[in-house]
C-alpha cells in the first residue's frame, strides 16, 4: 500500500543520475532539474504527512535487499510520525536550499556535478530516515557521508578543501566502525535488525546483557555523524564546502542523523541508564566546549559550525534525558534557523566577494537589508528570545535536563549564555558598527537576487513561528492548549516512555526556569552589545589579559595538532616500519636467502641437467616410485 | 545444447581460439587482437546460459561430465559446477574480455604470443574451477602458471624477471607439496576401496584419520595460502603486480587470487573438515592480521599499483575470516566478496593502467589535480574506490558486511579487529585518491586526455556490476546459498565427532572467545 512513498527518495536519485550523466550538457538547467526533483519529493512528503496524521503508519517493502543465511535486510520503508517530521525537514529545507543554490552556484564550471551530489545527498538522507531497519539506516548513513565528503571537497583544487573532505569521511568512518559493531551485536543476539523486531525483543537483549554495549556503540556512530566530542573535529573544517552545502548537510539535516537514530531507537537506549548518561555527558560537554571555541573565531562560517556542534549537544542532552520529542523538536527548529544563518552567511559572502572574515565586515545592515533582517531573526531564534522558535525548543530540553540533574541545567544555561554572546558578537561585527570592508570590495556590495533572498525569507518565517507548534505544555496550559508537537510524536516514544520515570515538572518551576533562561539570553546579548557596539569594554584588552586562555581557544584547544601527533603520525610511522622492515627485510629477506640457497644447490644440480628428456623422465619415475614405495611399505 | 557439453565448450573455447591464432600471421596485429577479444567475448556470452540455468536450489554438482582420461592411473575427466564455483567461473569469463580490451594499445610487441597466452590462461583458469578430479585440477593449476609467468616475464616492467621468478617459485613451493598430498590421497583411497581414482567425489567419502588430515590439510593449505595470498606469504604479490602488464594484474587480482580461497573451500574444507576446525584459529589470526597489515602497508605506498596490491592482502583477509567463521551468512559473504574483490580490484588495476599509459609512472607524487583534465575518469575511479572501501549501495559493502555480521556471533573479537580494517580501507584509498585526483593541477598533468571510447567501454560493465551486486545481490547469493548450507552442515557433523574425540583447535587457548 501507498507505493507512492518510493517516489520520495527516488526522485532525488533520478535527479542525481540525470545531472550526473548529462550535467555537462544541461549546465544552467541542472539546478532547475534538481530543484524540481526535490519539490516533487516534498509534495509527496506532504501527502504522506496527511496520511500519517490520520494515524496510518506507512510500511512498504520493495524487495529483499540482502539475504544470506539467517540474515535478511529488506529495502523497506517505515513512515511514522518521527520519519515524517524528518522527511518534511529534509525535503522542505532541502528544497529551499536547492533553490538558493541556483543563485549561489550560478556560473560555476561544474554546476551539474554540484546538483548531482546535492540530489544524491537528499536520496541518501531520505533513505536514512525512511528505512525500516538498521541496514538501510547504515546505507543512508554512509551515503550522506560520501556526499558530504564530495561536497566538502567540491572545490577540489584547493588543498584545504580536499583535505577537509577526507578528514570528514575518516572521522565518520571511525564512528561507523562502532555503529557497525552495534549492528553486529544486535543481530547476533536477536537475529533481526528491523526496528519493529528490535523493539519486540529488547528484553532478550537485556537478558543477554548487551543493551548498554550496543547502545554505546551505536552512539559512537552518532558522535561521528553528529559531530560530538571527540569525533567533532571534522565539522569546522567541513566549512570548506560551498555554503549551501554547509546549510543543508552540516547544519540542517545530515548532522542531525545521530539524534534521529537515538530517537528512532528510543526503546533501546532508554533501557540502559549508563548509555543514556553517557549521551547526556557527551552532549553537555560538547554543547559547552564547542561554544567556547565559537567565542573567539573570526570566520563567519566557522562560528556557525561551532555553534552547530554546540546545538547538536543540546539535542543529545534532550534525547539523553529521555525527552525524545524535545530533542527532535530542537532538531527541527535548529534546521530552520541554522540553515537560515548559513544561507545568510553565504549571502553576505556573495555580496562581499567571498569574504568570510568578520573582522573585514561591519555595518552591512543598510546595504543588504533582506539578508540582514532574516539573519537577525535567526539570531534571536538561536539566542533563545521568546517567541522565536529556538526559545521553545531549547527551553523544553533544559527543563527536562533540570529534572534529570540540575547540574546539567547549569551547564546548559552557561552554554546558552555563551550562545547568545557569540551569536550577538557575530551579528554586531557583521551588520553593525563601523564598516571594515576593504574599499575595493565595498564598492560592489549588492543585495542578492530573489532566488537567494526568497528562501531566506521563508526560513525566517519558519524560524519565527516554527516554535509555536511545540509550545511547552506548561506554558500552553495557560490558555488551555497543549504541546502539539510532542503529542504528535508520542506514539513513537510510547514504548520508551513506559520505561522512564514520569517526570513531572511543577508549573512554578517551569516558569522560573524560563524566566532564568530569558535573562541569561538577554545577558549574553547585552555583554556583546557592551563589547562590540558600545565599546564599553575592549575585546582586545580582554583577550590580552587572558592571553593564555585566548590562545588555547583560538587554537581550538590544539585538538587537531594532538590527533595528528598522537594518532595519525604514529600510525603512519608504524606502517612505514611494517613495510620497510617486516615486509622487505624479514619476509623478503627470508625468501631471497632461501632462493640463494636453492641457487647454490642448483650449481650442483646443474650437472644433472643433461638436456636429454629420457634422463629426466627416468629420474622422475624413480622419484615417484620411491614416494609410492615409502607409503606402501612403511 | 546439453548444459554439460556447453560447460566443456565454454571451458575449452579460449584454448581452441588460441589454436586458430597460430594460423594467423603475426604481422596482422589488428586481426590477432580482434580475434582474441572476439573469442573471449563469445566465451563470456556462452557462459551466461550456464549461470542462468544453474539451479540455486540444489547443492549438487551440476552440468557434470565424467569420462576416462588416463585409465592406467585412474585419472578421469570429471568436471562440474556447484555453488562454490559458479560465480567464480562466470567472473573469469567476465573479466577476460575486459583484460584483453585493456591491453589493446599497451601491448605492441609479440602481440600474437600475448593473445595465445591470454587465451590459454583463460581455459586453464576455467578448468581449475570445474575440475572434480585431483589430477585434472592439478594439471589446470600448473597450466595456469606458465602463461601467467610469461605475461609477467615477457610483457612486464623493468624488474619483470625477478618478479616472475618470485611468483613461480612461491607458487611451486606450495603446489609441490599439494601434489604429494594428492598422491597420498590416491593411495589412501586405493587402500580403503581398492579403486584407483583421483576423483574428488570418491575421496570426499573417505574417513581420514585426524592426524593424517592435519598433514594433508597443511600441504593443500600452503599452496592455497600462497595463492590468496595470506600473510606472511604475500610478498610475491606486490612485485608481481607492479611488474605485470595491466591485463596481468587484472587477471591476477580478479581471478588468480580467488583460486586460493576457492581451493581452501573446495578441498581443505570438504576433504579435511576436522583439520579445518583444528586450524581455524590459526587462519583467523592470519586473516585478521592480513586485514590490518595489508591496509597499513597499503597506506604508506608511493606507487599506486603497489597500494592496490597490498589492499588485496587486506581484502582477502576478510574473505578468510568469513570462510573460517563458518556460518552460512559469513561464508556467503566470503564467496560474494571473492566476486566483489575480483570486480573492484580488477577495476582498480584497469584504472591504474589507464593513467599509467598516459604518464608512464604510477608514483602518487607525480600526480595531482587530475580530475580537472580527466573528469570522466575521475568519476569512474571514484566509484571503484568507493566500492573497494565497501560503501553501502556498492558490491563491496554487501560482501564485507555479510562476512562481519555473520562472523560476529562465533568470533566477536576477531570480527571487531577486522572491522577496524574498514576505517583504514577508507584511509588508504581516499588518501591516494586525494593526492592523485584532487589538489591543484600540476604542470606535468596538464596535457592528460580524458578516457576514450574504448576505455569507457571497459569501465561501464564494471560499474554496472558494482551497482548490481550492491543493490540486488540476491541474483548471486541465491545461486550459492544451498551449496554453502550443505558445506557447513557437513563440516558441523565432522566437528561434532571431534568434540566426542575430545580434540581442541590449535591456539584455542589464545582465543579468548
Amino acid at each position: 500500500m501507498h507505493d507512492f512513498i518510493w517516489i520520495i527518495p527516488l526522485m532525488p536519485l533520478l535527479g542525481a543520475i540525470i545531472n550526473g550523466l548529462f550535467g555537462h550538457i544541461l549546465k544552467g538547467k541542472a539546478g532547475f532539474i534538481a530543484s524540481v526533483a526535490v519539490l516533487i519529493s516534498f509534495l509527496y512528503t506532504v501527502r504522506a504527512f496527511f496520511i500519517v496524521m490520520d494515524g496510518t503508519i506507512i510500511h512498504n517493502e520493495l524487495f529483499t535487499w540482502i539475504q544470506a543465511g539467517d540474515f535478511t535486510a529488506g529495502a523497506a520503508v517505515l513512515v511514522d510520525q518521527l520519519s515524517i517530521v524528518m522527511m518534511l525537514v529534509v525535503t522542505g529545507v532541502g528544497f529551499l536550499i536547492h533553490v538558493y543554490s541556483n543563485g549561489y552556484m550560478h556560473g560555476d564550471r561544474t554546476v551539474g556535478k554540484f546538483f548531482s551530489y546535492l540530489n544524491l545527498f537528499l536520496f541518501s538522507m531520505l533513505m536514512l530516515v525512511m528505512g525500516d531497519n538498521l541496514l538501510l539506516l547504515y546505507l543512508g548513513w554512509e551515503g550522506v557521508g560520501v556526499c558530504s565528503y564530495l561536497l566538502i571537497g567540491y572545490f577540489y583544487e584547493k588543498e584545504s578543501a580536499s583535505k577537509a573532505g577526507l578528514k570528514a569521511f575518516l572521522a565518520n568512518r571511525v564512528g561507523d566502525f562502532g555503529f557497525a559493531i552495534g549492528i553486529f551485536i544486535i543481530f547476533s543476539t536477536i537475529g533481526t535488525i528491523t526496528y519493529a523486531g528490535i523493539e519486540g525483543q529488547v528484553d532478550k537483549l537485556m537478558a543477554a546483557g548487551v543493551v548498554t554495549s550496543a547502545a554505546l556503540l551505536l552512539f559512537m556512530g552518532a558522535c561521528g555523524k553528529s559531530a560530538q566530542f571527540p569525533l567533532y573535529i571534522w565539522l569546522p573544517d567541513a566549512m570548506e564546502g560551498p555554503t549551501p552545502v554547509s546549510a543543508l548537510i552540516h547544519a540542517a539535516t545530515m548532522v542531525t542523523a545521530g539524534v534521529y537514530m537515538v530517537a528512532r531507537l528510543s526503546f533501546l537506549f532508554v533501557r540502559s541508564d549508563v548509555a543514556m548518561m553517557v549521551i547526556v555527558i557527551i552532549g553537555t560537554f560538547t554543547a559547552l566546549f564547542a561554544a567556547t571555541m565559537a567565542l573567539v573565531n573570526n570566520d563567519i562560517k566557522r562560528v556557525l559550525a561551532y555553534s552547530t556542534i554546540s546545538q547538536l549537544g543540546y539535542m543529545f542532552i534532550g534525547v539523553g534525558v529521555g525527552a525524545f520529542a524535545a530533542g527532535v523538536f530542537h532538531l527541527m527548529t535548529h534546521a530552520f534557523f541554522k540553515a537560515l544563518l548559513f544561507l545568510g552567511a553565504g549571502a553576505v559572502m556573495h555580496s562581499l566577494a567571498d569574504e568570510t572574515d568578520i573582522r573585514k565586515m561591519g555595518n552591512l545592515y543598510g546595504k543588504i537589508k533582506i539578508t540582514a533582517l532574516t539573519f537577525i531573526m535567526a539570531w534571536l531564534a538561536i539566542s533563545g528570545i521568546p517567541p522565536f522558535s529556538g526559545f521553545f525548543s531549547k527551553d523544553e530540553i533544559l527543563a527536562h535536563a533540570f529534572l534529570y540533574s540540575p547540574l546539567v541545567w547549569v551547564f546548559g544555561a552557561i552554554g546558552a549564555f555563551l550562545t547568545a554572546f557569540y551569536m550577538s558578537r557575530l551579528v554586531f561585527l557583521t551588520f553593525f558598527g563601523e564598516s571594515r570592508v576593504e574599499p575595493e570590495v565595498e564598492k560592489h556590495i549588492h543585495e542578492n537576487p530573489p532566488v537567494m533572498t526568497i528562501p531566506l525569507m521563508v526560513l525566517a518565517v519558519l524560524s519565527v513561528v516554527g516554535g509555536l507548534i511545540g509550545i511547552p505544555a506548561g506554558l500552553a496550559y495557560l490558555w488551555g492548549g497543549e504541546n502539539h508537537f510532542a503529542n504528535f510524536l508520542s506514539p513513537v516514544f510510547a514504548n520508551a516512555a513506559s520505561y522512564s520515570e514520569p517526570h513531572h515538572i511543577s508549573h512554578a518551576l517551569e516558569y522560573g526556569l524560563m524566566a532564568a533562561s530569558i535573562l541569561i539570553a538577554l545577558g549574553g546579548i547585552y555583554l556583546a552589545y557592551l563589547m562590540y557596539i558600545k565599546k564599553a569594554m575592549d575585546p582586545d584588552a580582554i583577550a590580552n589579559r587572558f592571553s593564555g586562555a585566548y590562545k588555547v581557544l583560538s587554537n581550538k584547544y590544539y585538538v587537531d595538532e594532538g590527533v595528528e601527533a598522537g594518532i595519525l603520525n604514529p600510525i603512519v610511522r608504524f606502517s612505514q616500519w611494517l613495510w620497510h622492515f617486516v615486509d622487505t627485510r624479514v619476509i623478503d629477506g627470508f625468501v631471497n636467502s632461501a632462493g640463494k640457497i636453492v641457487w647454490l644447490l642448483s650449481l650442483i644440480a646443474r650437472r644433472v641437467q643433461t638436456g636429454y628428456v629420457q634422463h629426466y623422465a627416468s629420474v622422475m619415475v624413480v622419484g615417484v616410485i620411491l614416494i609410492l614405495a615409502y607409503y606402501i611399505f612403511r | 545444447m546439453e548444459m554439460s557439453s556447453l560447460l566443456n565448450w565454454v571451458t575449452f573455447l579460449p584454448a581452441l581460439g588460441a589454436l586458430v591464432l597460430l594460423a594467423i600471421p603475426r604481422t596482422e596485429t589488428q586481426l590477432v587482437k580482434s580475434w582474441g577479444l572476439l573469442v573471449s567475448l563469445i566465451t563470456f556470452l556462452a557462459s551466461i546460459p550456464l549461470f542462468i540455468m544453474f539451479d540455486g536450489n540444489s547443492a549438487a554438482m551440476q552440468f557434470t561430465t565424467q569420462m576416462d582420461w588416463i585409465p592406467a592411473i585412474g585419472a578421469s575427466y570429471h568436471v562440474g559446477i556447484d555453488g562454490l564455483s559458479i560465480l567464480l567461473y562466470v567472473l573469469t569469463t567476465f573479466i577476460m574480455p575486459l583484460a584483453i580490451f585493456a591491453s589493446w594499445n599497451s601491448i605492441t610487441e609479440r602481440v600474437k604470443e600475448y593473445m595465445i597466452a591470454m587465451l590459454i590462461l583463460e581455459s586453464a583458469m576455467l578448468g581449475v574451477f570445474i575440475s572434480l578430479d585431483l589430477i585434472l585440477f592439478y594439471l589446470f593449476w600448473e597450466a595456469m602458471l606458465i602463461p601467467m609467468y610469461l605475461l609477467i616475464g615477457v610483457w612486464g616492467g623493468k624488474r619483470r624477471i625477478y618478479a616472475a621468478l618470485k611468483f613461480v617459485v612461491y607458487t611451486m613451493v606450495g603446489s609441490v607439496l599439494m601434489l604429494v598430498a594428492i598422491v597420498f590421497l590416491y593411495i589412501l583411497n586405493n587402500t580403503y576401496t581398492g579403486a584407483y581414482s583421483f576423483d574428488l567425489m570418491a575421496i570426499m567419502n573417505l574417513k581420514i584419520s585426524f592426524s593424517a588430515q592435519i598433514w594433508l590439510f597443511l600441504a593443500f593449505a600452503l599452496a592455497f595460502a600462497i595463492k590468496v595470498p595470506m600473510f606472511p606469504f604475500h610478498t610475491w604479490l606486490p612485485d608481481a603486480h607492479v611488474e605485470a602488464p595491466t591485463a596481468g594484474s587484472v587477471i591476477l587480482a580478479g581471478v588468480l587470487l580467488k583460486m586460493g580461497t576457492y581451493g581452501l573451500l573446495r578441498f581443505n574444507l570438504t576433504l579435511f573438515p576436522q583439520a579445518w576446525e583444528y586450524f581455524t584459529p590459526l587462519f583467523l589470526w592470519l586473516g585478521v592480521i592480513g586485514i590490518l597489515y595489508g591496509a597499513w602497508v597499503a597506506m604508506v605506498q608511493t606507487d599506486i599499483k603497489k597500494l592496490v596490491a597490498y589492499s588485496s592482502v587486506s581484502h582477502l583477509g576478510f574473505i578468510i575470516l568469513g570462510m573460517f567463521a563458518m556460518t552460512v551468512t559469513s561464508m556467503q559473504g566470503g564467496i560474494l566478496q571473492m566476486v566483489n574483490h575480483g570486480v573492484s580490484s580488477g577495476a582498480l588495476f584497469l584504472a591504474v593502467g589507464m593513467i599509467y599509459e598516459r604518464r608512464h609512472t604510477r608514483e602518487i607524487s607525480e600526480f595531482g589535480g587530475v580530475t580537472r583534465v580527466m573528469p570522466v575518469f575521475s568519476a569512474f575511479f571514484l566509484i571503484i574506490c568507493l566500492s573497494s572501501l565497501g560503501l553501502p549501495g556498492t558490491n563491496g559493502f554487501v560482501g564485507e558486511f555479510l562476512i562481519l555480521v555473520g562472523s560476529y556471533g562465533n568470533y566477536p573479537v576477531f570480527t571487531i579487529v577486522a572491522t577496524v580494517g574498514i576505517i583504514f580501507a577508507a584511509a588508504y584509498l581516499l588518501w591516494m585518491f586525494r593526492r592523485v585526483m584532487f589538489g591543484p593541477l600540476t604542470e606535468k598533468n596538464k596535457s592528460l586526455t580524458d578516457l576514450d571510447g574504448r576505455e569507457i567501454a571497459i569501465m561501464i560493465p564494471v560499474i554496472l556490476m558494482i551497482f548490481w551486486i550492491g543493490v540486488y545481490p540476491s541474483t548471486f547469493t541465491a545461486k550459492t546459498e544451498k551449496t554453502v548450507e550443505a558445506l557447513i552442515e557437513k563440516a558441523n557433523k565432522a566437528k561434532a565427532e571431534m568434540v566426542i574425540e575430545g580434540r581442541k583447535p590449535i591456539l584455542s587457548d589464545f582465543l579468548g572467545e
